[in-house]
């Protein structure tokens, strides 16, 4: 019984000192912010309720997207090497194939309205400013042609296959632009030095990140950047949900790949100590009924 | 030399050669330990496997880790946690050690201190425990900055700053411990060095003295009883073991110390396996670099009690500045608990809860380590400021004033 006592005055003063050293000072330290808003309300330029049209939606894209984007899936190639396509823009023009799929619609057709706004980067481009985005503003649009821009753009997008091959695709379309992920071997697509002198600082390598930061930090910081962040260069993409959390599979696929080892083998290991442990426990007893 | 007889059997043939007998004997069989113990008498036993592992699952780490400030990073996140079979295991069980090794070191400290075994005639079992605590200190802060993270950086540059407050020699000793002008490659191959051989050197001399310390004085035990070893020896050798005050080192306590080790390593592994956060800080996992100091910088939880002893004193007295007073009760904290022996004027050995005074020092004690602790963590912002003060002056304080209560409790008690 005493022992018991003992354990238990040991138990609550580490149990209170853990508490406060990890829940709490992390708490402290990284206050909670405003849940994800997956259906990006802030943006409300467009009416996004209106049907979009495909066909017309592919004659506005072909008249006044593919002169900048790739759409491969779609047949129009990128019209210039990456590198020189860095030069020319800062970064590489996504190609659109994806876009469809990946970016929540509501998102989509303010991003298409006006680019700065959507992705919370008014601090880095602010109106009338010595620098501009080098996409325009496409709010000449009428809010019916928006939407079909849109609709054509999520006819184009292919599907994915569930699992770590989809994932690396999502990954690479959302974020592969500007951020490499050397534990996949993977190289972002704009060449480092423009995208340095294009965002303001390197891009970080996403390898670890899932280490690093956390699912529950990349789940709020991917959604939008500014919340965790402010000021960061990195714009808010307006991944969807699904979308979003693809990309953080594969981070963790990539970044903590022996997490499914990990686990199964810790049950066993505790099994195995647990046999030990009642094992030592009657050996324990059956010693010291002799000397008690 | 002796004329030997041809042996009947290999053990007789060892035997004769290896004294094998008599070595089991002294070493296990006949080496007395009180019976009257609890289970706080296993954490020795605890810390020995918790070192073995350390040991046998850094030889495995040092296979593919690389010291060099370019490839360490990828040699330990990618390489080892992720291309080499079970690599993970053996890192997320070397870093969760190192932490669990300083509960485990903790508690075994204040076990000593509760129940007063490091006086008349154990001092040197609690100097050699100290010297333990201060190899075991330098090895998990060499250890910490081997994986080249932000927090391995920027700790370590803290750290070896705080070297510079030392007056006349500060700055060129800094310079000295890092081999640079900031922490660099040359600061990294050198902390490799100490990590895998200088310090286990002497950290497996120290734990050999340690055990040796223990040999003359004996094991305290429950009650602070002194008793006559050899004569309950001889009682339980007679066949008296319910009576004997003492059992054999092997098997009947080495029984109760598996018994413990066994749960404990059923909680070791659950954290190895699935809450290893606490030993693994996510910010090291982002890769050292110089330019880019992290918003928070803080110790390993072992650290933060001393840390925010150095850190609390952020305001200048009497011309003194914060930084200076800091490094002084720095100072005073680290090398404190190695005179506690002689702090402690009281003749009693008893557990504390048993010694008219001694029992308010020994939880305010506990209490002040554990605030220091938790705002050791926590921002040194506005109120956290005052409270880290306060609990470094709190902590001074009880050990200057120490050796008076004691003293004061010596004269209650009358020399018992």
């Amino acid at each position: 019984m005493k022992e018991f006592k003992i354990l238990a005055v040991i138990v609550a003063l580490v149990g209170i000192t853990y508490y406060g050293i990890e829940p709490y000072a992390h708490s402290v330290m990284h206050p909670e912010v405003s849940p994800a808003d997956f259906t990006f309300k802030d943006a409300k330029n467009v009416d996004t309720s209106l049907a979009g049209n495909v066909d017309n939606g592919r004659v506005l894209v072909e008249a006044n997207c593919i002169a900048c984007h790739a759409i491969e899936k779609a047949g129009h190639p990128a019209l210039m090497p990456n590198a020189d396509a860095a030069a020319s823009y800062g970064v590489v023009p996504p190609d659109l194939s994806h876009a469809g799929r990946i970016y929540d619609k509501n998102y989509l057709a303010n991003f298409i309205f006006d680019p700065v706004t959507a992705m919370h980067l008014e601090h880095k481009y602010p109106a009338g400013g010595a620098k501009a985005f080098p996409m325009p503003s496409y709010n000449w649009m009428t809010p019916q042609e928006i939407m079909d821009v849109v609709a054509y753009l999520q006819s184009v997008a292919p599907k994915v296959s569930e699992g770590k091959e989809g994932h690396k695709a999502t990954f690479e379309a959302a974020c592969g632009r500007c951020h490499s992920m050397a534990y996949a071997k993977f190289e972002a697509t704009t060449p480092k030095d423009s995208i340095k002198t294009y965002m303001g600082a390197t891009p970080p390598d996403l390898s670890q990140y899932i280490k690093s930061r956390g699912e529950h930090y990349l789940h709020s910081f991917i959604n939008d950047p500014q919340v965790l962040l402010k000021g960061t260069s990195m714009p808010r993409v307006g991944l969807t949900e699904v979308a979003q959390e693809e990309v953080i599979s594969y981070m963790e696929e990539i970044g903590d790949s022996k997490k499914a080892e990990r686990e199964s083998l810790g049950l066993w290991v505790m099994l195995y100590t647990f046999v030990f442990a009642i094992l030592a426990y009657l050996w324990k007893r059956k010693i010291w009924s002799e000397v008690h | 030399m002796a004329e030997f007889k041809q042996a009947d059997s290999m053990y007789e043939w060892f035997d004769q050669r290896l004294g094998i007998d008599k070595f089991v004997k002294v070493m296990m069989t006949e080496y007395w330990i009180p019976k009257n113990i609890n289970f706080l008498w296993a954490m020795g036993v605890l810390l020995t496997v918790m070192f073995t592992l350390l040991v046998v699952s850094g030889i495995f780490l040092l296979m593919y880790y690389k010291p060099d400030i370019n490839m360490a990073f990828d040699s330990v996140n990618y390489t080892i946690m992720q291309e080499v079979a079970y690599g993970w295991l053996f890192r997320h069980i070397h870093a969760v050690g190192a932490s669990v090794v300083f509960l485990i070191i903790y508690i075994h400290m204040f076990t000593g201190i509760y129940y007063g075994s490091y006086k008349k005639g154990r001092e040197m079992i609690w100097i050699s425990g100290m010297l333990l605590f201060m190899l075991f200190s330098a090895e998990g802060f060499s250890g910490y900055m081997l994986p080249w993270g932000q927090m391995s950086y920027w700790a370590a540059y803290v750290i070896t700053e705080i070297f510079g407050g030392i007056p006349l020699i500060g700055g060129d000793l800094v310079v000295w411990i890092r081999g640079n002008f900031y922490v660099a490659d040359a600061t990294l191959t050198r902390f490799f060095m100490l990590h895998v051989l200088l310090i286990p050197l002497a950290i497996l001399g120290a734990i050999v003295f340690h055990f040796y310390a223990l040999r003359f004085p004996h094991v305290n035990n429950e009650a602070g009883e002194f008793f006559d070893f050899d004569e309950e020896a001889e009682k339980y050798l007679a066949g008296d073991k319910v009576n004997s005050k003492v059992v054999p080192f092997w098997p009947v306590f080495l029984s109760k110390d598996f018994f413990v080790l066994g749960f404990f390593l059923l909680f070791f592994f659950y954290l190895v396996f699935f809450h290893y956060g606490f030993a693994m800080d996510p910010i090291n996992f982002d890769k050292a670099d110089g330019l880019k100091t992290p918003a928070h910088i803080y110790p390993e939880w072992y650290f933060l009690w001393s840390y925010e002893v150095l850190r609390g004193w952020f305001f200048e007295i009497a011309g003194i500045s914060g930084k200076s007073l800091g490094l002084m009760a720095f100072g005073f904290a680290n090398i404190i608990f190695l005179v506690l022996p002689w702090l402690d004027r009281s003749p009693m050995v008893k557990p504390a809860n048993q010694r008219p005074y001694f029992k308010y020092w020994f939880w305010l004690m506990i209490a002040d380590l554990m605030v220091l602790t938790e705002f050791g963590k926590l921002p040194p912002t506005g109120p956290n400021a005052w409270v880290g003060f306060g609990a470094s002056l709190v902590f001074l304080v009880l050990f200057i004033a120490l050796p008076f209560i004691t003293k004061a409790e010596a004269k209650k008690v009358g020399g018992k």
